[in-house]
């Protein structure tokens, strides 16, 4: 198939960018989408014309680096699949795709379609961990675990933090995310000493990054590759309220 | 951070909307109730009762404090909010479906807004007469007696206001923007406070819904009661 390309240029973070138009020629169905990008990225290597910037690496879907907003919408047209994962069986002959980086001023654009996305590991720091001591591992049978809840945690620990969720936001808000990583150890008995602590300092850390508010309008949920669920942004807000007027 | 400045932070902000939303729902369930007194076809006698005992008992007229403050909170801070979330993202998208949420659930400020004017119009209508009425060029409500008790006549001044079809067109209009507020921040607001799991999820989405729809229509029918001359 033949398609046009409308997509987002960007020299480096202080310049501005503009949309360049791009004709792409006798592209296989089967192409993923960023392989489709790879032939016009050759093309363009050939022609001495810089290459386009944009984020990917296991192209499996499972590691979170790819991102793109394809056509108004994170990852592309299909539900619940990363950009790798997008086919070009998505899209028809003459089609034109718009193609722009995740938008949030929390995310500042390094290059063409990719942005640093360094913010969410800084929020992980804040405290997306437990804290044990070194020694032997202990055997995972012999702490009991509620089916539902070891369901419920692993749910949430299928985000693999790629952002679509503050991509697809009108807030930039980060909270499907952080929600999915506090979820995920505060439903354990691991998590739990330090269930107070994580979420506040979490919290603290998103608004530090300049991430907005959550306003629960559910494009987050749409949007996510791993269709992490809003119940974990309310449980998030309980976690924070309980922590908020319990912590010391 | 620690838990003092927990009402601060973009979840504490949330936080308050959600306590003040939840607030101001009751407080329309108990105006609805009281201004349903219109269709008891007494001339007005009930709810001119209900009226007197709200604006001479003490209890509401604290209550009507905490309304008032519950209001200037919400409308505060929703603006603070809106605003602050519309810094988040300086370069907009050149496309953008926002696939997945309602137009209501992204409108809230602005239908928030057309509830604020609504809600100027309806207090110049109706609160300062009966609060401030005498005051400078506010006029005062009729009066009338009953047992040697004096009662403001508010079903009068209802129909005399109400007798004008673009201020009938203007409060259903505005019975419509609380529906939507309604059917966003009913679920929103119990979101906020982390009431929201497999268990209750269906349960508050359909009071939720059953709300925005019941309590709006009742104020609606309120006024073209009036225009229609339903109510005696």
């Amino acid at each position: 198939m033949n398609l046009k390309l409308k997509v987002w240029r960007q020299k480096n973070a202080n310049t501005t960018g503009a949309f360049v138009k791009y004709d792409v020629n006798d592209i296989s169905d089967e192409m993923s989408f960023l392989e489709m990008l790879d032939v016009l990225n050759e093309k363009l290597i050939t022609t001495g014309e810089e290459p386009i910037a944009f984020d990917h690496d296991c192209r499996e879907g499972i590691c979170g680096m790819c991102s793109l907003y394809i056509d108004g919408k994170p990852h592309g047209p299909w539900q619940a699949n990363t950009t790798c994962q997008l086919h070009m069986r998505a899209f028809k002959d003459g089609d034109t795709i718009t193609i722009e980086p995740w938008r949030s001023n929390a995310f500042p654009i390094v290059k063409d379609l990719t942005v640093d996305r360094g913010a969410f590991d800084r929020i992980i720091q804040a405290g997306g961990y437990i804290s044990v001591n070194t020694g032997n591992a202990v055997d995972g049978n012999s702490l009991p675990i509620k089916k539902d809840d070891a369901d419920a945690s692993f749910a949430a620990a299928m985000c693999i933090g790629c952002g679509a969720c503050v991509a697809a936001c009108k807030n930039s808000s980060a909270m499907l995310f952080l929600s999915a990583k506090v979820s995920h150890l505060a439903l354990l008995p691991q998590g739990d000493p330090e269930r107070k602590s994580r979420v506040l300092n979490m919290v603290a850390q998103m608004d530090k990054e300049g991430f907005g508010s959550c306003t629960n309008t559910g494009a987050c949920e749409a949007a996510c590759p791993k269709e992490i669920s809003i119940a974990n942004i309310a449980r998030l807000n309980k976690e924070y309220l309980r922590a908020g007027l319990t912590a010391e | 951070m620690s838990s003092k400045n927990m009402f601060t932070s973009s979840v504490g902000k949330k936080l308050v909307m959600a306590f003040t939303g939840i607030f101001l729902i009751l407080f329309l369930i108990v105006h609805a109730g009281l201004n349903a007194c219109i269709w008891a076809n007494d001339n007005g006698l009930m709810f001119n009762k209900a009226a007197h005992f709200m604006g001479s008992f003490v209890v509401p007229r604290v209550l009507e404090i905490g309304l008032f403050v519950g209001i200037f909170l919400h409308i505060l801070q929703g603006y603070m909010l809106t605003l602050e979330n519309r810094s988040k993202r300086s370069v907009g998208y050149a496309v953008n479906y926002a696939k997945g949420s309602k137009w209501y659930s992204r409108s809230m400020a602005l239908l928030g807004t057309l509830l604020l004017m609504f809600l100027i119009m309806h207090i110049y209508h109706f609160w300062t007469p009966s609060r401030l009425g005498g005051i400078g060029s506010i006029h005062s409500l009729k009066t009338f007696e009953l047992n040697g008790v004096e009662y403001h006549n508010l079903y009068a001044e209802m129909q005399a206001i109400f007798q004008n079809v673009y201020v009938v067109i203007l409060y259903v209009l505005a019975c419509g923007s609380l529906a939507y507020h309604l059917a966003h921040g009913f679920q929103s607001a119990f979101k906020t406070i982390g009431i929201h799991n497999k268990r209750y999820h269906t349960l508050i989405s359909s009071i939720g819904y059953g709300f925005a729809i019941l309590i709006p229509l009742a104020f609606a029918m309120m006024p073209i009661s009036f225009y229609f001359e339903l109510v005696k």
